[in-house]
């Protein structure tokens, strides 16, 4: 089994008695399957104990190892050290507060998620003795992609627009206000577009793009945003133009 | 009780160099400076109208001035960069506009192509009404 050593700069941040963050380099004896998430498990376990960071599922379906590697939004669990050449640098997530090291501040993210309300809400409430609400495939099919969100938060390292405004909502909550906008069996919409049809949700969007191409899910959450754009802009219309016509 | 924990989250400042952390925000950067030069060449076209408005001496006069190295050399670039705006949004346009016929969804590739061929035969339209043929 071939091995290399690998050269990691690392963000250290240690709230009680640094200042601003710094940069530790740590030498890694790698395996050719290793990906950057085990050689930040084999300094943790081997080099230095105090290295902070967030993961548990080691298998892309957390969604807690987002971070910056060299500079791109990644899962270290999913990023391959055979695909970086030299030193690899690794920051935490962009456009977050640094809590400890590589570990972010996610309040921001889990609170304006919170307010998406990103679950069903039926049209008609029915006793459980009424059975399942039913769905078809093709009614399956026009959200699915946008349920596989894993809330790793790379969208929102990789959107400056989230970066400049802190207020803007954001991708991955956009996408997954979406996902329940589009299911055949919610009624909650109206109650979600307070939020995402708002200047500081989808109007924020300047369509950079950027989240959908670091989407470790393909989750494509820059297509939601503009279908949200359109049906917005559609009912502005109709409330506007044809306030006699039922939305 | 968990004992108290003092935080102090370090807040990382945003500068103006994102826009070269990946070439995708470059490009992303190019398509808005893009628009200057569009809103620039219709400000041009209003004036041209203002001018045909006043006159056969003014028209002439506006014709003229189309014809100096500056304009020539302005009217490239937004020509350039028009082409860039056009074709970067229209490559776009499936995600904005997903149709789903059945269970399945029409291929990206259709959804932009009807927008390039609507932009094909607007543009000969235009050509055509102009005398172009």
């Amino acid at each position: 089994m071939s091995e290399r050593v690998v050269e990691l700069e690392v963000t250290r941040y240690n709230p009680e008695a640094d200042k601003e963050p710094h940069f530790q380099r740590y030498s890694v004896p790698c395996r050719e399957e290793w990906v950057v998430l085990d050689a930040l498990n084999h300094v943790k376990e081997n080099l230095d104990a105090t290295l902070s960071y967030r993961w548990s599922c080691h298998m892309a379906v957390c969604g807690s190892c987002g971070m910056m590697i060299n500079g791109e939004p990644k899962l270290a669990c999913k990023s391959f050290l055979r695909n970086y050449q030299g030193v690899i640098r690794v920051e935490p997530l962009a456009h977050f507060p640094i809590e400890r090291d590589l570990v972010t501040v996610i309040d921001d993210f889990m609170a304006k998620l919170a307010r998406v309300r990103p679950y069903l809400i039926p049209k008609q409430e029915k006793p459980l003795g009424e059975g399942e609400y039913r769905q078809t495939p093709a009614e399956l099919k026009r959200f699915k992609q946008y349920s596989m969100c894993i809330n790793c938060m790379l969208c929102y390292a990789a959107c400056p627009e989230y970066g400049l405004i802190p207020k803007y909502i954001g991708p991955a909550a956009i996408a997954l206000a979406h996902r329940y906008n589009q299911d055949s069996r919610d009624g909650g919409r109206d109650q979600r577009q307070q939020e995402i049809a708002a200047t500081e949700g989808v109007w924020e969007c300047s369509f950079v793009g950027a989240c959908s191409e670091v989407c470790p899910e393909q989750v494509d959450p820059a297509g939601a945003i503009q279908q949200v754009k359109i049906k917005s802009t559609l009912d502005w219309y109709m409330q506007h133009l044809m306030p006699w016509l039922k939305k | 009780m968990a004992e108290e924990v003092s935080r102090k989250p370090y807040v990382r400042e945003i500068t103006s160099e994102w826009i070269f952390r990946h070439p995708r925000y470059l490009r992303y950067m190019v398509r808005e400076f893009s628009c200057l030069f569009i809103g620039g060449w219709t400000l041009l076209m209003v004036w041209g109208l203002k001018q045909l408005a006043e006159g056969p001496a003014a028209w002439a006069a506006f014709l003229e001035c189309l014809k100096s190295p500056a304009s020539i050399v302005f009217h490239v670039l937004a020509l350039g960069f028009a082409t860039y705006h056009s074709i970067t949004w229209f490559n776009l346009t499936p995600k904005a506009l997903p149709l789903q016929i059945g269970e399945e969804f029409v291929p990206d590739a259709a959804i932009s192509g009807a927008h390039f061929g609507a932009w094909a035969a607007l543009s000969l339209a235009v050509l055509y009404f102009a005398g172009a043929f």
